[in-house]
């Protein structure tokens, strides 16, 4: 039999149902694989104890036959989702001994579904980087290498930990968070599929907030199938979230078995960038042209304000975040710094201070800067300006296609403490391709093409217009099945 | 642009941010570096260009003012640092 915790996470619930394995079984099977891969360091807060207790339960309802959609099925879950009871530290030392009082409604939804949490899983602090090096617990590890090699690598960021629990087979699949790509360029780099939803169709309440206007809850998985699965349980309105949006969602079961036969499938000239890895963009235009054999009819699309994404990005996201960040003082949670005659600003400012990694300070310097007297015309409402123009772009290329296939990523993961690679700006530039949908809201997935010639994941991307998920799933499906990415990582 | 020594501690106070003095170099470097990337902005033009503050501009939606929750101040000071007959305690802010 099949080691159960490489099952896809359909097959296991057909495995489940049909009793071929047991809830416990199942759960035993990935805290081995958890077990195993400890040095991968891919947990802030493992909740093994608490699983194996839920898998109990999962098994009963089995036998009782009222299990839910997602009974017995084990999940990582990033430390960005407060959950009740269990520690949430956002990976950062201003949070490390918070205990949420209240259960965020993604998680809450995915647990009434009988999904079982494994863990917390490891992130950049505050979900602010794209290589999960700036964790107040230390960098999380990718179970991938290159062929040869024994360096390890990033997982990518800043749901690191997440991507690198579904890639090494320690969780069927994972929730992530993604505010500029931090779901779909980990999973680009771990060989795993990463989805975005429209911005507003998972509630945001519980969600640690770094850029609220782009912030939004979104899923790992090893399939499109898979990720589809974990997306019904967990989106729709919410009314402790103002942003969450009141749209039916559409039937992604039926999108997952359409041909793309008939669709309209636009390539953004933009994309084609200098910095583009050629064989990433090798991957691309075989894609186009499996795209075309398929029966769709793919065009050429113009995006003019893609080059300034990123500028308008480190904007948005730092002024979002330095208000969004105020909260952290002292006072009612979290770390607090105090000595005998200290006034209540030094407090404040030593607790930020020592609570605070360093690129969570420089975001936090750089929003405060962009918002104070005298330059919030020239660079914040400025940006948000461009973000209109980014998300008027979109709208008129949507208006000639159903979807956009673009790369994920520029690069492929990279070592942990490569210098050039880690350069904060080459990190940011990095973003290039995920900061556009994020900006205008869009559905988006990344999903895994094929291994390159160093035996590392590259993949592709499908962006969708807002609420037309079951359009992005179903090309994203259609390139699946003709990819037919069946790589694991090597230890495996 | 460059931004000056002066500027990253006045932005400092404003975030409330102790900054030792080795690291007030560093900060105006890497907040200057990112201020050149940021500065591509100003080829693009925004005459006319409203503002977007959110991409789903008309859903934002109002909820009734209304308790629907309360009666767990234990449980909510679980995770002070510091408190006192129910209340938060902070240090002394009038003298």
């Amino acid at each position: 039999m099949t080691e159960l915790n490489k099952l896809s996470l359909k097959d296991a619930l057909h495995h489940l149902k049909a009793k071929k394995c047991s809830a416990i079984e199942l759960t035993e099977a990935h805290i081995s694989a958890m077990e195993k891969q400890k040095r991968l360091n891919v947990f802030i807060t493992e909740t093994t104890d608490l699983a194996r207790e839920k898998a109990k339960d999962a098994d009963a309802r089995y036998l009782r036959g009222d299990a839910r959609g997602l009974e017995g099925i084990p999940v990582a879950i990033k430390d960005v989702f407060c959950t009740k009871d269990v520690r949430t530290t956002n990976a950062s030392k201003i949070l490390s001994n918070f205990i949420p009082p209240y259960e965020s409604t993604v998680t809450a939804k995915l647990f009434d579904e009988g999904a079982i949490m494994l863990g917390k899983t490891n992130m950049d602090e505050f979900a602010m980087g794209s290589a999960n090096n700036n964790s107040a617990f230390g960098q999380a590890i990718s179970p991938w290498k290159e062929y040869g090699k024994d360096e390890d690598l990033v997982p990518g960021g800043s749901s690191g930990g997440s991507a690198a629990a579904v890639a090494a087979r320690m969780s069927m699949a994972a929730l992530g968070s993604d505010t500029g790509g931090s779901v779909r360029q980990p999973a680009a780099y771990c060989g795993i599929v990463g989805f975005k939803p429209t911005y507003g169709r998972c509630s945001r309440f519980g969600i640690i907030a770094y850029a609220s206007s782009l912030d939004q809850a979104a899923i790992f998985a090893r399939s499109v199938e898979d990720t589809a699965e974990i997306s019904k349980a967990i989106m729709g309105y919410d009314n402790k979230d103002s942003t969450s949006v009141n749209i039916k969602l559409p039937d992604f079961q039926n999108a997952l078995t359409q041909s793309v036969k008939g669709m309209k499938i636009g390539i953004p000239k933009q994309y084609h960038h200098e910095s583009l890895d050629p064989e990433i963009e090798k991957l691309w235009m075989d894609a186009k042209e499996i795209l075309q054999k398929e029966g769709a009819e793919v065009v050429e699309v113009d995006l003019p304000h893609t080059k300034y994404g990123v500028a308008a990005y480190y904007v948005i996201a730092p002024a979002e975040a330095s208000s969004n960040l105020a909260r952290y003082d002292g006072v009612r949670y979290g770390l607090r710094m105090y000595e005998e005659r200290m006034t209540l600003d030094e407090m404040y400012e030593v607790t930020r201070k020592e609570g605070f990694g360093h690129e969570v300070e420089k975001r936090i310097m750089i929003g405060t800067y962009v918002l104070s007297s005298g330059f919030y015309d020239a660079y914040f409402a400025k940006a948000q300006r461009v973000r209109r123009l980014m998300v008027n772009d979109f709208k008129d290329a949507f208006g000639k296609v159903d979807a956009l296939l673009t790369p994920t990523t520029t690069n492929y993961a990279f070592p942990v403490g490569d210098k050039k690679r880690m350069d904060p700006i080459a990190l940011y530039l990095n973003d290039m391709f995920t900061i556009p949908a994020s900006m205008a809201g869009l559905p988006c997935i990344s999903i895994p093409g094929k291994l390159n010639t160093k035996g590392l994941p590259i993949g592709l991307q499908v962006i969708a217009s807002n609420f037309r998920e079951d359009l992005m799933f179903q090309v994203a499906r259609n390139l699946e099945r003709c990819f037919n990415f069946d790589a694991a990582p090597g230890s495996l | 642009m460059t931004i000056t020594k002066e500027t990253v501690l006045k932005t400092a106070k404003l975030a409330r941010l102790k900054i030792e003095d080795e690291g007030v170099q560093r900060y105006a470097n890497e907040i200057s570096n990112l201020l050149n990337l940021i500065d591509v902005l100003n080829e693009v033009n925004t005459d006319g260009v409203e503002p977007m503050v959110n991409v789903n501009e008309s859903a934002i939606s109002m909820h009734k003012d209304e308790v629907s929750d309360g009666n767990c101040a234990d449980e909510i000071l679980k995770n002070a640092p510091k408190s006192k007959f129910n209340y938060f305690l902070v240090p002394k802010v009038i003298e």
